[in-house]
């Protein structure tokens, strides 16, 4: 039985995580690859790079840390942040990861989406799309619009539309991020993600939210995604991967075992 | 020393970061004599089975596969090249290497709640033991990402089995051929076993 899936992402900026960190072991501070490691050891199903880089200069040092952690992780891994064209794309999956992030380069340019799918393949191609609740309207029927650029630009653009098209322009999964529910640790938006689910045929990963192990559960089931995207509940040490996938098993949710305690 | 063949299937440097990992010495090459006499080939690849049987028969490797083959050089393939070895794939209808007597074809999906394509981890049902396989517990998953699979002609083929929508064969093989639907390279500890276990296969 297809398991579902457990995600984690890093935010990295300049080459180094951009979150501070707590770590047991202190000399891991700061480094994405190390925590990467951790994870995969651990048994993380598949891992997110989001490069928040703010200097074009500094590009390079991403890529240098792609290519370290496909020497150390065998996961699937992707990257996002910054890709803009169909080169940077062939770049950082030249250095290793297996799937490219496309956000805000893809509601500008959707084009985006159908060039890079037909450049690597659909498997390679993921839509992340950011997500705000707004008051239904003609124009945002689900009353859930698109938003970029970390959530302060409204897009007049339904995010159910939005799902439908990427998915028919070419992309091979779809990460759905909630901004209200974002950092909020009170759980992912089950209603936004489940009307995204029900309305595409590739997978789709709820993020944003998530706090608790039953956050998972519930987006999991109710939410009807594939797989659950989690960040700071795992990088300060609130739960391990063994933890989580211990509770959704129990619960009846199929996942992959590396990491639970026989 | 291990001969993994570039045609511009997708990512192989993930396969070779792998082997790198495992201390296992590999070249990728494009050259069908040097695909010919490999001690050990590795045949990956993702993407469309069509456009992997056009670059492989521009690039003359179609013919360089079957001698190896002939020759008994111990193959694996990946995905794709766990396709492209069979007689036919349902995909863009294409006339593959018939290595192995069989045919791709593509999940029905009728149900519309299963996602396309078939995509994470999920478990192998080894139906027949295989040296390759040796390691392989039950419940112990590998990363799939396919939206067509393998159907060799003869059961005797089959080695192991995986459900999505029914059960489809995940791992198939004969004589010195054998070949995996699943990304090995991408399934954790249990998936880099299986790499080395290749390495150590004497058919």
């Amino acid at each position: 039985m297809l398991s579902k899936r457990v995600i984690s992402c890093l935010d990295v900026r300049d080459g180094l995580l951009a979150k501070s960190i707590k770590f047991v072991d202190t000399k891991d501070i700061g480094d994405p690859v190390a925590r990467a490691s951790k994870y995969y050891q651990d048994g993380l199903d598949e891992l997110v790079f989001y490069d928040i880089t703010a200097s074009s200069d500094h590009r390079a040092i991403m890529l240098d840390v792609v290519s370290r952690v496909a020497e150390q992780i065998f996961i699937p891994f992707s990257v996002g942040g910054g890709l803009r064209s169909v080169e940077d794309c062939a770049k950082v999956l030249l250095a290793g990861a297996e799937k490219v992030n496309l956000n805000s380069a893809a509601v500008t340019n959707p084009g985006l989406i159908a060039d890079v799918s037909q450049a690597f393949g659909a498997q390679a191609m993921v839509l992340s799309m950011d997500v705000m609740r707004v008051t239904p309207s003609a124009e945002i029927p689900s009353g859930y619009e698109i938003v970029i650029n970390g959530g302060r630009k409204l897009m007049g653009l339904d995010a159910i539309e939005w799902a439908k098209i990427g998915e028919g322009l070419g992309a091979g999964e779809i990460v759905v991020n909630s901004i209200d529910s974002d950092g909020t640790k009170d759980g992912y938006d089950i209603q936004l993600t489940r009307k995204i689910a029900e309305s595409v045929r590739v997978p789709v990963i709820a993020s944003g939210g998530g706090g608790t192990p039953e956050h998972l559960y519930e987006v999991l089931t109710a939410g009807r995604a594939d797989a659950a995207l989690i960040a700071s509940m795992l990088h300060y040490d609130e739960y391990t991967l063994g933890e989580i996938k211990s509770y959704l098993s129990q619960r009846g949710i199929p996942v992959r075992s590396v990491g639970i305690d026989k | 020393m291990i001969t993994i063949i570039d045609y511009k299937a997708g990512n192989l440097t993930s396969v070779k970061r792998a082997l790198d990992h495992l201390g296992i010495e590999s070249r990728i090459t494009a050259d069908p004599e040097k695909v010919r006499h490999a001690e050990r080939i590795l045949f990956p690849g993702v993407g469309h089975a069509g456009a992997a049987m056009r670059v492989l028969q521009e690039r003359g490797l179609d013919e360089a596969l079957w001698d190896a083959y002939a020759g008994g050089v111990p193959i694996l393939g990946i995905c794709v090249g766990a396709q492209v070895i069979l007689s036919h794939s349902d995909e863009g209808d294409t006339q593959c290497l018939d290595l192995l007597p069989g045919d791709c074809q593509r999940f029905r999906l009728d149900d519309l709640r299963l996602r396309v394509p078939h995509m994470g981890w999920n478990t192998l049902e080894v139906v027949r033991p295989h040296f390759i396989l040796k390691d392989v517990n039950p419940g112990d998953q590998f990363y799939f990402v396919h939206s067509y699979y393998p159907q060799p002609e003869y059961a005797d083929d089959i080695y192991a089995t995986t459900n999505y929508e029914r059960d489809f064969p995940a791992a198939i093989g004969h004589a010195n051929l054998f070949a995996i639907q699943f990304h090995a390279e991408k399934s954790g500890m249990i998936g880099l076993k299986l790499l080395e276990n290749f390495v150590d296969w004497i058919p």
